[in-house]
């Protein structure tokens, strides 16, 4: 039987803590470039040309059903082959953004498609610009739809982010396993580590859900 | 494309072993993940205070923390308190057991949409509750849920190339494997992604596709 030392885990906390930083800022800069893809999928779908449609809804498909370890492996190693070396961080980034990016866009797409259709005639027959069709008519109204999934996302991709530690960027998992090799104790980081997931994605999954219901009554969907 | 065939013909045997193992890591994880979706849904949904604890619990635990950090803590942390585990009962069973986490919230959530009315119509047919349960209200929540699960199903997949990591042979350890001594990262892990593709797209959501279309038919509803 192993003892949990309650001194070594103090001993190990400001480092766990410190990674725990990385993890957020991984998190949030994967999401930051996952929001951003998922538009440019989504609207790259949603042009006049049929084979653009679907080349991109095929490449979407392929992203959402192949590992997200695997396409980190990829874009990091793939680089160079051809003489591009990308550090951890960037290659991590790109490979999570894209993930995730490729799921934004269903979500995206399914609060477009939630709009009813007379509000896109509307904007037509109001001679509209696309432009304003988008932002002033429909995004407001999409947007309700979509926030759930993309709460859920961001919350995903929180949980996601261990998997860079494959590649070696200093997250949580990779502080823990670093600290573990250290130590030969690996008890209390990896315990500790399920607890700082727990801590993080628990009561922002809750707030994310308050933050979808005030949204839903301020847009006027719900009373 | 002549390298490509003359690669895959030298190291193709590999990666068919690995896609063996990741089928059976799949197969093995997907009834753990169905048996425990089931009963801990179940239980959320039962009159005992205990039974719903327990089951949010687990629920909540699982969905609150990385499957890589589970994977870990149920590979390497487990053994200290005298609960060693072969890697590939360790890889299925943490695949399983967050997954079906993610399941029991569809299986709870599929019951408690059958309408209400059914529930009432079975109660006045005098039904006793299993019965009830098992004639009436589980086909149709089974027919609410299958889509939700054929996702779930692909999303087992993909977290199967995990078990790698606590050296599992599946297909992404094979894949870093040869990428280790042939340094052809495109081919390697290229060869790799297309055959999870290929699971999924051709395997996997057809499969579930059917068996869902199979219910439907079966409720009268095809």
């Amino acid at each position: 039987m192993f003892e949990w030392k309650w001194e070594f885990t103090l001993e190990i906390l400001p480092r766990l803590l410190q990674a725990t930083l990385n993890t957020l800022m991984a998190a949030g800069s994967g999401y930051a470039i996952a929001l951003i893809l998922g538009l440019v999928f989504v609207l790259g779908q949603r042009t006049s040309s049929p084979i653009l449609t679907g080349v991109i809804r095929e490449i979407v498909e392929f992203i959402r059903s192949t590992p997200l370890v695997l396409q980190i492996f990829f874009l990091f190693y793939v680089g160079p082959q051809f003489g591009i070396v990308l550090p951890p961080w960037a290659s991590g980034l790109i490979a999570i953004g894209l993930h995730y990016g490729s799921y934004l866009s269903e979500v995206y797409r399914a609060g477009l498609d939630g709009v009813p259709r007379g509000q896109w005639e509307a904007c037509r027959a109001l001679n509209l610009s696309a432009s304003r069709t988008y932002f002033r008519i429909i995004i407001p109204q999409a947007l309700p739809l979509s926030l759930p999934g993309m709460g859920n996302y961001l919350v995903g991709i929180f949980k996601d982010t261990p998997m860079l530690s494959v590649i070696g960027v200093m997250e949580l998992m990779a502080t823990a396993n670093a600290l573990g090799s250290e130590t030969y104790r690996y008890l209390e980081p990896y315990t500790m580590v399920g607890f700082i997931f727990l801590a993080i994605s628990l009561p922002s999954a809750f707030g994310l859900r308050r933050l979808e219901a005030w949204v839903k009554i301020k847009s006027g969907i719900e009373k | 494309m002549e390298h490509y065939l003359a690669f895959l013909h030298q190291y193709g045997p590999r990666f068919v072993d690995g896609t063996i193992v990741t089928i059976q890591q799949t197969v093995f994880a997907s009834l753990v993940a169905i048996i425990l979706a089931f009963c801990f849904g179940l239980m959320r949904l039962v009159p005992l205070r205990t039974a719903q604890i327990t089951a949010t619990i687990y629920i909540e635990f699982f969905r609150g923390t990385s499957l890589l950090v589970q994977l870990y803590w149920i590979f390497y942390v487990l053994p200290l308190f005298g609960i060693t585990l072969d890697k590939f009962v360790a890889g299925f069973l943490s695949v399983g057991m967050c997954l079906g986490a993610y399941g029991a919230e569809l299986v709870r959530g599929s019951i408690q949409s059958v309408p209400r009315g059914q529930y009432e119509a079975a109660l006045a047919l005098n039904m006793s509750p299993a019965k009830r349960m098992m004639r009436i209200i589980f086909p149709q929540a089974l027919l609410i849920m299958l889509p939700a699960w054929g996702n779930l199903l692909i999303e087992l997949l993909k977290g199967t190339a995990l078990v790698s990591l606590i050296s599992v042979t599946d297909l992404m350890f094979q894949a870093k494997q040869t990428n280790a001594v042939t340094f052809l990262s495109v081919q390697n892990f290229g060869t790799a992604l297309i055959i999870y593709y290929l699971m999924a797209r051709l395997v996997v959501a057809p499969g579930m596709r059917t068996f869902e279309s199979f219910w439907a038919r079966r409720m009268g509803r095809g």
